[in-house]
């Protein structure tokens, strides 16, 4: 059967360069780096190469690179670094309500710990305004993180903005930019950012390795003990092969990223358009600040689920903010906090495109979409039929 | 995650749509949670289920559950329908995955309010 990958979100295919890249480190070049000897030295000379690359791609000082498990550990080392470190200057966190579980999770973490965390609401496209972020500043914030782009909206926030007006108030700011490597310039200094975080496998890199970036000078405490590794953010050693994919794969999707995104953005401006033209969908997340692979809409009478696996069965890979794909019985908190009814969150879905997409496979979806939500619908309730 | 009976009833629903003047109709669910089941009923004099039918808004589980348990009970006596439980039904599917037991396992519920219903109709046509 003929598969078409539209969860890129989720996780994206490793590229070819970087598997070949990757694989003398899984075998032949098997030193640990910390140790002296000539093994380890070349193993150390990939991983410090490979944080070069990753620095060159976000405008930072390979000093200011800590490599991580991925984003969710970077997001945890940043979030509970800072407010440990600055203890005594305050206990106020500022974040949003759309963010990645890997942020708010750790903010009610530290909620339970006695820090004060304000959760920012966003507007009806998912977006947060840097003026609540101001009027939330206090005198005891010592750190806001919002998000650089949604995963499930694709909404991009205006980070550069928050960044400016973080640094006027002095208070330290953190962005998650996990789905934006590859699809958005990311400079540490236009976004005014003192730590980011991203992992690997969102942009054809390996899974299990993601960076974060730390503005020198910032003060993060640690949390995990063992080792030097890392400048001992992240003790352990070091995923060598992984890390040298993570530097590959940033490499190759910042190279030349305009052209392959404007190629992105075309398809999936002709997917939107044939989906919207199903009668009774809209589009969820911001027309044009969004990310250039992210299709979120909603298909009203019709459970999310319920059109994963119809797609599924024509090969069709997608995913969806129902509660019944959630693993819990709410739907997804980013389209709950943009004010969507539930039925309308229930029947969300979200195809989201990379630079392997072809034009033809957004045919072949919008080929099977209509037979497969009028289906769903005639078996609903819910639904009053064709008018 | 789901059995190959499942998206067999999935893919093809027995049952499904409306019963015209139906002798029965039973709802549960919410828009809340995303499962939303309709049963309807035609019985006859016997207290035999002549003919089922459902209409379903909701996950895989929701709408395989739903038809699962309408070919489960078609011709069987209301005393018979009555005695099906949802973990019937899921066991008869070959299980369900255990998130999906409590939220989209509603089917005999349905069923048994399309009962409720048509007894009550009943007791009121008698009174």
């Amino acid at each position: 059967m003929r598969k078409v990958y539209l969860d890129n979100a989720a996780t994206t295919r490793l590229h070819d360069e970087v598997f070949a890249e990757m694989l003398p480190y899984l075998k032949d070049i098997y030193g640990n780096p910390s140790s002296i000897h000539s093994f380890g030295r070349e193993a150390r000379k990939a991983v410090e190469e490979a944080r070069e690359k990753t620095a060159a791609a976000l405008g930072a000082e390979p000093r200011e690179i800590i490599f991580t498990s991925g984003a969710t550990e970077a997001n945890n080392i940043a979030i509970r670094g800072v407010a440990r470190a600055l203890l005594q200057k305050g206990r106020h966190i500022i974040t949003t309500a759309v963010e990645h579980h890997a942020v708010l999770d750790a903010c009610k973490a530290l909620e339970e710990e006695g820090y004060r965390v304000t959760v920012l609401p966003v507007d009806a496209y998912g977006m947060v305004s840097p003026q609540d972020v101001a009027d939330a500043i206090a005198d005891d914030t010592i750190l806001v993180s919002v998000m650089l782009a949604n995963n499930e909206v694709g909404t991009v926030m205006p980070v550069a903005e928050i960044g400016k007006i973080c640094r006027e108030r002095g208070v330290i700011f953190h962005t998650d930019a996990v789905q934006a490597v590859g699809a958005l310039p990311v400079n540490v200094d236009d976004l005014q950012v003192d730590l980011l975080s991203l992992s690997a496998h969102k942009f054809h890199g390996p899974k299990g390795v993601g960076a974060l970036y730390v503005r020198k000078g910032t003060k993060l405490k640690v949390f995990s003990f063992g080792g030097a590794q890392e400048r001992k953010m992240r003790p352990g050693t070091e995923n060598v092969a992984g890390i040298v994919g993570l530097g590959k794969a940033i490499e190759l999707a910042t190279t030349g990223m305009e052209a392959k995104v404007s190629r992105i953005k075309a398809m999936r401006d002709k997917l939107i358009a044939g989906l919207l033209a199903i009668p009774d969908t809209r589009l969820n997340g911001h027309p044009e600040k969004r990310l250039p692979g992210n299709v979120n809409i909603s298909v009203k009478y019709v459970e999310g689920e319920s059109m994963i696996l119809s797609l599924d069965l024509k090969g069709i890979a997608v995913s969806s903010g129902s509660a019944c794909t959630s693993g819990s019985l709410d739907p997804s908190h980013v389209l709950m906090a943009m004010g969507l009814d539930h039925q309308t969150a229930h029947g969300s879905l979200r195809l989201t495109l990379s630079a392997n997409n072809t034009e033809e496979e957004i045919d072949y979806v919008l080929s099977v979409m209509p037979d497969i939500v009028a289906r769903l619908r005639a078996m609903s309730p819910v639904y009053p039929g064709k008018e | 995650m789901y059995t190959e009976k499942v998206m067999d009833h999935f893919m093809n629903p027995r049952n499904v749509g409306e019963i015209e003047n139906a002798d029965g109709i039973g709802e549960v669910g919410n828009m809340k949670c995303g499962d939303i089941m309709r049963i309807y009923l035609k019985v006859n004099d016997q207290e035999v289920i002549e003919d089922i039918k459902f209409r379903t808004f909701g996950c895989g589980a929701a709408i395989a559950t739903s038809s699962a348990i309408t070919e489960m009970v078609k011709g069987k006596t209301l005393a018979e329908a009555w005695e099906i439980s949802n973990k019937q039904v899921a066991e008869e599917l070959g299980g369900l995955p255990e998130a999906k037991m409590h939220c989209s396992n509603l089917a005999a519920d349905a069923l048994k309010r399309a009962i409720e219903d048509y007894r009550s109709r009943k007791a009121q046509q008698e009174a």
